[in-house]
This record gives C-alpha cells, structure tokens and sequence, in this order.
C-alpha cells in the first residue's frame, strides 16, 4: 500500500498508514525525492500519527527521507509520533537525529515555514 | 525478574513449552507466525499487541512489546531470510505475561557479545534490535549454532 503524498503549496504532505510495510518506507522515500523536484517543494510533512510503531528500519528510513529531501533543497518534518510510540523508541534507544518533529500537522506546517523564513534571512 | 541472555537454562522453560524441539505446537493459545516477508514482520507485532492487550498490558507496554517483535522479526529477514515467530501467554503461579520465540535456520551469529552492543550491526540496520530488545523485556535468551541458526526466546510479565 503506497503511502498517498497531497501537495499543498510548495509543501508536500505524506500520511502513513499503520499496516506500513518497509517496501512502503523504500517507495516513499524514492517518491518523496522525485516529487520535490517536480513541484518544486520547500517543504515535507512526514505524519506519522496512526503509525503503530517505528522501529529501527522505519526510523532510519525516515532519516534517509528527511537527508534526501535536504540534498534535493527541501527540509522535513515529522509530525504525529504517538506518546506510547515515543515511550517505545526512547525505551528501545532508537532516536529521529537532528530530524525536526512536531506535535500534529499544523505544527509542522508552523515549523516548515518558520525554517523557511530563516533561510530568505539568511539568503538577504 | 530476570534479564540474563547467556543463561541456557531460564526457569519454566519446560511447561511454558518454548524448548526448541517443539516451539508451543500443541497449545490452543499459541500462534505461529511464519516470517518469510516483510509483511510478515507487519503481522508479528500486530498479532503480539493483539495478544498483549487480551494479557492485560496496558497500551505503552503493548507497544513496547509490538516494537521488540518488529526488531527480532526484521532480524530474520535480514539474516535468516526465513523463520517463525511464535507467540504465546504465560501464566506461571499467578504471573501472567507474554513470550515470544523467534527461531530460524540461518547462518547463526559468530559473535553473540558483538551482536548484542549497541549500535552494532552487519548489515542493514541501526544495531539496535538485539540489545533493544532484550533491554524492554523481563527475560530474553539468545542461542545460536552457526551454520544451524539462532533462536531468540523474550518474555514480558504483566505487573
């Protein structure tokens, strides 16, 4: 089941369903990669929320998806880790590294544009 | 509470039925779960926080033990290419809890201790899933034959 990913202005959405297969992870991230070429995006939302776990691999594709996208100009966010799922890696010593995350989507739309805005100071 | 995963011998491994020769075949309660696939992995730990919940673990443990069977799980794939899963319920004197053996027919693992670090790996991982696994569970038992294969017994009581 391929993850859907809505574009919404220059940020690209993707929602996670639960029954997440790692083949589901790898075309994610190979879509996520292309689709930030062609609508130009800035930015990637990743929600995890009805994501039942995130273990090792799931956590070090998302890693990959976020690197990818950065190589590609775009910064990530991962939005929606659950408290139970957050308990979990914390307790299995699995961590995001240097990933941005935030409490839902709206959040991290909040985020993405604040990331957005330091890079034009930036730019200026 | 033990966490030893060097001793052979754990306590009840004779009437939960976990020894190798017949992996809980005979108990109503105990499901197999064969792991030839990633999907598989998918199955395993929806099937163990299925069975955890129906145990009594309250939704935190549930996951907790949903993410050590994706780990062990994912283990056999990458190594083993193929094994089973094995979930089952204790209840031993009023204890309750859940196992969950792992078992394959792979190339066995040279360097149990190596394996066992954090943050070590062969091939495809973060090296988290032996050392975090046994970390989360009350018991967990490791033994390997290489060239035979490796089998991985973990156990979670209810408190």
């Amino acid at each position: 089941m391929a993850v859907p990913l809505l574009k919404q202005g220059d940020v690209l959405i993707a929602s996670i369903q639960a029954a997440l297969t790692d083949q589901d992870l790898v075309r994610l991230r190979e879509d996520v990669a292309d689709r930030v070429g062609r609508f130009r995006s800035r930015g990637v939302v990743i929600d995890v929320t009805s994501l039942d776990v995130l273990d090792s691999f799931a956590t070090r594709t998302l890693r990959a998806i976020a690197y990818t996208a950065k190589l590609r100009g775009a910064n990530t966010v991962v939005v929606g880790i659950q408290p139970d799922v957050a308990f979990a890696m914390v307790q299995l010593g699995l961590a995001l590294e240097g990933i941005p995350t935030a409490l839902d989507l709206e959040e991290g739309l909040a985020q993405l544009d604040a990331l957005a805005g330091e890079g034009r100071h930036r730019d200026q | 509470m033990t966490n030893d995963g060097t001793s052979p011998a754990q306590g009840g491994r004779d009437d939960d039925g976990t020894s190798p020769a017949s992996p809980e075949r005979g108990r109503d309660d105990a499901l197999c779960v064969s792991i030839e696939t990633e999907g598989d992995i998918v199955t395993a730990r929806q099937k163990g926080r299925e069975l955890a919940a129906a145990v009594g673990f309250a939704a935190t443990d549930q996951t907790i033990l949903a993410l050590a069977i994706s780990e062990i799980a994912r283990n056999i794939i990458a190594y083993a290419t193929r094994g089973t899963v094995t979930l089952g319920r204790l209840d031993e004197g009023g204890r309750r809890g859940v196992s969950v053996v792992a078992e394959d027919q792979g190339p066995g693992i040279a360097d149990v201790d190596l394996a066992m670090r954090d943050g070590y790996s062969t091939a495809k991982s973060l090296g988290m899933g032996l050392p975090g696994s046994k970390r989360v569970m009350d018991e967990f038992e490791l033994t390997t034959v290489l060239g035979k294969g490796t089998t991985v017994k973990m156990k979670k009581w209810l408190r």
